[in-house]
């Protein structure tokens, strides 16, 4: 097996883009505190006078980002720190922007959660420094994934909030133990199919010019299945129940090239979602909603109706920011954050919003295409799909393409374990695209032909 | 405020947004054709300047040592880097396993981090479960198997 070039993917070799990182990380900063600024210009009249504490603030968070990925991982990726930081900004503004119509304080919140996430990301970064450690960890942490996903069920530490039971809280402080769980996922799926993948992708049964999958190998699919209608059924939460078997089958799909799997898995699903919709009111209600929000005004789809209403009342450019009445549809600051930003920066605004998602999604799915390892490819691209099925989700809720399942809109939403855990997830994500990209050094000496006196034997398997 | 003025913020904000985008986009696309390696000029480091003192860092691994195989126990000190591991004479560590090449694989450093590399090997180095077919990076604890030995680097 000879290699063109050493080091070489495609026959490039990456260089290290901290400049560029540095650049786009100037032009993030200016579109969150531009948007805060504009807030404050749409609804006094005059820039916000903590800007200075708040800009000075986003820009420390951003500057220690960068500095972590120079010192740490200087050859990953220079565009998703940027691209974070910016969604990141302009959630806050848009939190703060609501904020001052509901007289509140939640952007303080978000910012304090949004240092959290920043200072567990350079954590990430310091701690972890070779992404194949984790490999190690594939069971104990699908078993803390189960154990986070059990914690809101019990008594006295889970709650359970706007019908449903996804948050523990411990004395003051709120948390949402699936939004780490979804991470602990993918290590575990990760580790999981890169060992048996092989055996995974054995063809059965050809039906239709497709080969099905042996019955025998249906065990884990069938396992994850259970664990999502678990979740739809005794916690009530559609979004992470979609999230988490979408996950393990495109992530099972990646692993065994296999579109079998696929189908078996949308069929698995839609049988699930079907039954879920005969039998369970909440799943009916969300149903209805989606068919026809007008028709259900008083019984639940108002939000829906709303977040279409404000949305089309931004029309191409929007309102501006500030000047929209986004603080009319409920919960505009977690869900139906991206009906504001329709409303007030329009359908330019949020293809924008759209388009940094896709970049984010494209870099990871690029950082698993360079990716030496196995497990590497297998969790940046299942990284990266958490991302693209979470926001498709969400957003293909607000905008009535599916069903609204509740999911948090990554970096955008208020909400503390999301933005925590998104932010662990990009510092995993730049890990592997740091050993990625990484030149292969070249540990040639000059070799001498050495003789081949003892015939080696062959391992036979 | 006048409504000009609003209506000019709101195109200038959304102006920002897309120079933001265009721009990450650009930078995508720098990174895709900014970098190919040149044909014929190896950006390899002169032979003379191969880094040969081990890191300095704590809790860098100072020895590699055999964990399976005929030879276990055997260990090899990281000073002598690069670290040739085979059946030959001349290898650092030398396996009576036969399923190990006379001159099987190579352990060597680049900046600050341990490698390892095959030689065109008769059956092949595995690092974890994947065999390996160009120098993968090492860290303290992760198992390399040649043969039917199985090397790890130790503190």
């Amino acid at each position: 097996m000879v290699t063109p070039a050493p080091g070489a993917f495609l026959g490039f070799v990456h260089r290290r883009r901290r400049g560029a990182e540095l650049f786009l990380l100037i032009l993030a900063l200016a579109v969150g505190l531009g948007a805060y600024a504009a807030v404050g210009l749409g609804v006094d009249g005059e820039v916000p006078t903590d800007i200075v504490v708040y800009g000075g603030w986003l820009t420390a968070l951003a500057v220690a980002g960068h500095v972590a990925i120079r010192l740490t991982a200087p050859y990953a990726d220079p565009v998703l720190l940027p691209v974070v930081t910016a969604l990141n900004g302009l959630g806050l503004a848009v939190i703060y922007r609501l904020d001052l119509a509901k007289d509140r304080s939640l952007a303080a919140q978000q910012l304090t959660w949004m240092t959290i996430g920043v200072v567990l990301f350079v954590l990430t970064l310091v701690v972890l420094r070779d992404h194949r450690i984790l490999q190690r960890f594939t069971y104990t942490s699908g078993l803390a994934a189960i154990v986070l996903l059990i914690m809101p069920m019990l008594p006295l530490i889970g709650t359970s909030i706007r019908g449903a039971r996804i948050w523990i809280r411990i004395g003051p402080i709120g948390f949402q133990p699936g939004e780490v769980a979804k991470v602990l996922l993918v290590i575990t799926f990760a580790g999981y199919l890169v060992l048996h993948r092989d055996a995974l992708a054995l063809a059965g049964r050809r039906l239709l010019f497709i080969d099905l999958p042996r019955g025998r190998d249906l065990g884990p699919i069938l396992a994850m299945w259970a664990v999502s209608l678990g979740i739809l059924v005794l916690q009530r939460d559609l979004g992470s129940s979609l999230l988490f078997f979408g996950l393990f089958l495109t992530m099972l799909y990646i692993a065994t090239e296999r579109p079998g799997w696929l189908f078996v898995g949308s069929a698995m699903f839609l049988a699930g979602a079907f039954t879920a919709w005969r039998l369970f009111g909440h799943v009916q209600a969300r149903v209805d909603a989606w068919l026809d929000p007008f028709a259900h005004w008083d019984t639940g789809s108002q939000q829906v109706g709303n977040g279409l209403f404000g949305m089309a009342w931004g029309g191409l450019l929007g309102r501006g920011l500030g000047l929209g009445r986004p603080d009319l549809t409920s919960i505009s600051e977690s869900d139906f954050i991206i009906s504001a930003i329709g409303e007030e920066l329009g359908l330019t605004g949020v293809m924008a919003v759209i388009l940094l998602y896709g970049l984010i999604v494209e870099r990871g799915l690029r950082a698993a295409l360079v990716c030496r390892d196995g497990f590497g490819k297998l969790m940046a691209s299942g990284l990266a799909l958490v991302f693209c099925l979470q926001v498709f989700v969400v957003i293909g809720g607000v905008t009535r393409l599916i069903p609204l399942t509740g999911l948090t809109t990554p970096f955008l939403s208020y909400g503390g374990s999301s933005l925590v855990a998104n932010w662990v997830i990009i510092a995993l994500l730049l890990r592997i695209s740091d050993q990625a990209r990484r030149p292969i050094p070249d540990l040639s000496t000059e070799s001498d032909d050495a003789d081949a006196s003892e015939q080696t034997q062959v391992v036979k398997l | 405020m006048s409504e000009l003025t609003l209506f000019l913020i709101r195109f200038a904000y959304v102006a920002i947004l897309w120079i933001f985008v265009l721009s990450a986009i650009s930078v995508i696309r720098t990174d895709m054709y900014g970098a190919r390696v040149p044909a014929n000029a190896p950006q390899r480091a002169p032979k003379g300047r191969q880094p040969k003192a081990p890191p300095r860092r704590r809790g860098s691994p100072t020895h590699v040592a055999v964990v399976e195989g005929p030879n276990a126990g055997a260990r090899a000190d990281l000073s002598q880097a690069p670290i040739l591991i085979g059946r030959g004479q001349d290898a650092a560590i030398r396996l009576d396993d036969d399923y190990v090449s006379t001159r099987h694989a190579r352990i060597a450093l680049s900046g600050d981090q341990w490698f390892v590399e095959d030689l065109g090997s008769t059956n092949g180095t595995y690092v974890g479960q994947a065999r390996i077919t160009q120098p993968t990076t090492l860290a303290l604890g992760i198992q390399v198997r040649v043969g039917k030995t199985v090397l790890e680097l130790r503190k």
